[in-house]
């Protein structure tokens, strides 16, 4: 198989570079510096001994009984990445692309942030490796995650409230762009998702496919094999690229990412690119399917969960789903904060928004399908963050 | 010959560089901006860019958003954006180049675009979004309608790039004055001047400066150099300001003229 990107950045007819001109100059630098450090034993031993001692790497690949039982059928797993230092699996790329600014000489970092769990990853890398950190955040995710912005403060980031668009995830990341287009010379831009100008698809790809490594290589152990199905939700789609990579070559395995279905049908209400209308475009430097109108102009997104709040969708995802290797499919708002509670309920353990959608997929599926079958979910992270704004939607829907 | 590459010659005989002012389609109306062409020619442009509103402005500083944001709320499209370009070619042989991202344009289809921009009376696309590594989707369609690729050199581009992206392009090379988003600025940048010289050595193409320029004095400084000057927040200010209103024209003018005569070199 040949391996993706190619050296254009393109993953078939999806990605590229699309960055005004000032830009390709640092993603020029960006992808040499990239390349040097997965061939330099030191980066990847620094990087792996972060992972080990410090993210708290393996993350539990832990078999939920209580919750299959209650569903029947299939044995559901749970990849715990809401077990990683800072709460979910966004750790693993910025400590990498942190390391990867110190070999650049770059001491400040930027990064932009919907849930606010890359922007607590960032923060982190940061604190840990002594570099001066911004990050954006749209007005709206603010108010949504006002936890986690305090996270940021407390490790000395700031963050900077973009009040721009709809005031979520993807003002955010134009904002952050502006900045790096700005301060080029001094600055690396962390960004959190596979998503973006050649090379971060591949390179935060890379970064999380630590994930797929470790599932496959415990669940040979403790099962044998290789699981039936695998899930992991989607935003920009990095915690599904990570767990996916491994598996791909191994198409007996099925592979299901969810789309956020938010309210239902109709422009505004969800954030399903595939699902729901998307058509191919351009946006934040790739070429990817976009939720857009008929003139071009992105829409506004909605999703209970800030981190699946966005219109497009990184572009590896674009080509899996043309290729078929990957079945993309949604889970609404109402299914996202059952799963919330089912899994708090049978296993004691709070699923972030964004991965109570892959657990309420699972929910949809587990009761059809054999006693024998086993599927693996990607936990991409922990709910605390998400407590208050649950119990405010709750609050409202009663 | 192309109207940009007209304009350019004619400016240079008269010993000037070639105005070149930005504002944004749709701001703050499709009939105001009709209005507003017919104002900077009579100010003395030479070249006029025409954004082309979009939902997500990456290269843009504030002013050019509130701006794209407002032609936005009135609806304006790429299609809208073509008509109005139509309109003020049947009154004006003045150059038209059109300062968009990618999206509109690839969700309005390259090929029909460029034919379509090219029978409205669009002389030259400049693509905020797409470097020279791009270019490859878009140039065809554009040379086939007979369209001038403006293509975009910055500071951070080294003489290498800026051959490979002057390449790819027509009409004129579009020099970023700084590293950044659109905006005015107090100071020009102190490495203009060579980066003028690097874009010359790169190509045989007319190097127009633009980015953060807002003054006549400004103007002043970089005609010295360059062989085109463009503004865009500053002219784009004072439309914010006056807003929709009958003076809005008039007032534009006033304000653009100064900066036209600024293009005049001192013997």
């Amino acid at each position: 198989m040949k391996t993706l990107p190619d050296k254009r950045g393109y993953f078939g007819e999806w990605g590229g570079t699309f960055v005004p001109e000032t830009l390709m100059a640092p993603l020029d630098e960006l992808e040499r510096a990239y390349h040097r450090a997965r061939r330099d034993r030191a980066f990847e031993a620094r990087l792996k001994e972060l992972l080990d001692r410090y993210v708290g790497r393996p993350t539990p690949l832990y078999q939920a009984r209580r919750l299959s039982a209650r569903l029947g059928g299939a044995m559901i797993w749970l990849k715990r990445e809401d077990l990683c230092h800072t709460g979910a699996h966004k750790i693993n790329n910025a400590l990498g692309q942190a390391l990867l600014a110190c070999e650049m000489g770059k001491r400040r970092v930027i990064a932009e942030t919907g849930a606010g769990q890359h922007g607590v990853a960032t923060a982190t890398a940061a604190a840990l490796l002594g570099l001066e950190c911004r990050v954006y955040m749209g007005a709206e995710d603010m108010r949504r995650q006002a936890l986690n912005v305090y996270r940021m403060q407390l490790m000395g980031a700031e963050v900077m409230s973009v009040a721009g668009g709809a005031q979520t995830l993807k003002d955010a990341i134009n904002e952050a762009l502006r900045d790096w287009v700005t301060h080029v010379r001094s600055t690396h831009y962390i960004l959190g998702s596979v998503l973006g100008p050649h090379p971060y698809p591949m390179m935060v790809r890379d970064f999380q496919s630590v994930i797929g490594r470790e599932t496959m290589a415990q669940y040979r152990q403790i099962v044998r094999g290789l699981p039936d199905c695998i899930i992991a939700c989607v935003g920009g789609g990095s915690n599904a690229a990570g767990i996916f990579s491994a598996f791909i070559p191994h198409t007996r395995v099925r592979l299901v990412g969810v789309e956020a279905g938010g309210r239902g049908p109709g422009p505004g209400n969800h954030a399903a690119r595939f699902a729901g209308g998307g058509a191919p475009g351009v946006l934040h430097g790739t070429r990817t399917q976009v939720l857009q109108d008929e003139d071009g102009q992105v829409e506004s997104t909605h999703s209970v969960s800030a981190g699946l709040d966005y219109p497009a969708v990184g572009p590896e995802h674009a080509n899996w789903r043309d290729t078929g290797r990957v079945t993309y499919t949604t889970v609404d708002d109402a299914e996202a904060l059952a799963a919330f509670h089912l899994l708090a309920e049978t296993e004691g353990i709070v699923p972030a928004l964004e991965s109570a959608h892959a657990i309420a997929q699972a929910a949809k599926v587990a009761p059809g399908m054999a006693l024998e079958a086993n599927i693996i979910v990607n936990l991409s992270g922990r709910g605390d963050k998400d407590l208050e704004e649950v119990a405010r939607v709750e609050r409202e829907q009663s | 010959m192309s109207r940009i590459a007209d304009a350019f010659k004619t400016a240079r005989r008269q010993g000037r560089a070639a105005f070149i002012p930005y504002v944004t389609c749709g701001d703050p109306s499709l009939d105001r901006s009709i209005e507003l062409a017919a104002a900077l020619e009579r100010a003395g442009a030479d070249v006029l860019e025409f954004g082309v509103p979009f939902s997500d402005p990456m290269a843009d500083g504030p002013t050019n958003q509130r701006a794209a944001e407002r032609a936005l709320a009135r609806g304006t499209s790429l299609k809208q954006v073509l008509e109005v370009v139509r309109e003020i070619r049947l009154r004006s042989q003045l150059a038209i180049v059109l300062f968009t991202y990618a999206n509109p344009v690839v969700r309005f289809g390259i090929e029909r675009f460029a034919e379509h921009a090219a029978a409205s009376g669009v002389d030259g696309v400049l693509f905020t979004d797409v470097p020279a590594e791009e270019m490859a989707g878009f140039r065809p369609a554009l040379r086939a309608a007979r369209l001038d690729a403006i293509m975009l050199v910055t500071p951070t581009s080294n003489r290498a790039r800026m051959k490979a992206t002057a390449r790819c392009g027509s009409g004129f090379l579009y020099l970023v004055s700084r590293t950044g988003v659109t905006g005015t600025q107090k100071d020009l940048d102190s490495d203009l001047a060579a980066n003028v010289g690097t874009a010359r050595k790169a190509s045989r193409l007319p190097v127009a400066v633009g980015f953060g320029i807002s003054t006549p004095d400004q103007v002043a400084k970089v005609a010295a150099i360059a062989d085109g000057v463009v503004v865009g927040s500053a002219i784009v200010n004072e439309i914010a300001e006056e807003g929709d209103t009958d003076a809005l024209a008039g007032r534009v003018e006033t304000f653009a003229a100064p900066l036209a005569r600024a293009c005049r070199r001192s013997p």
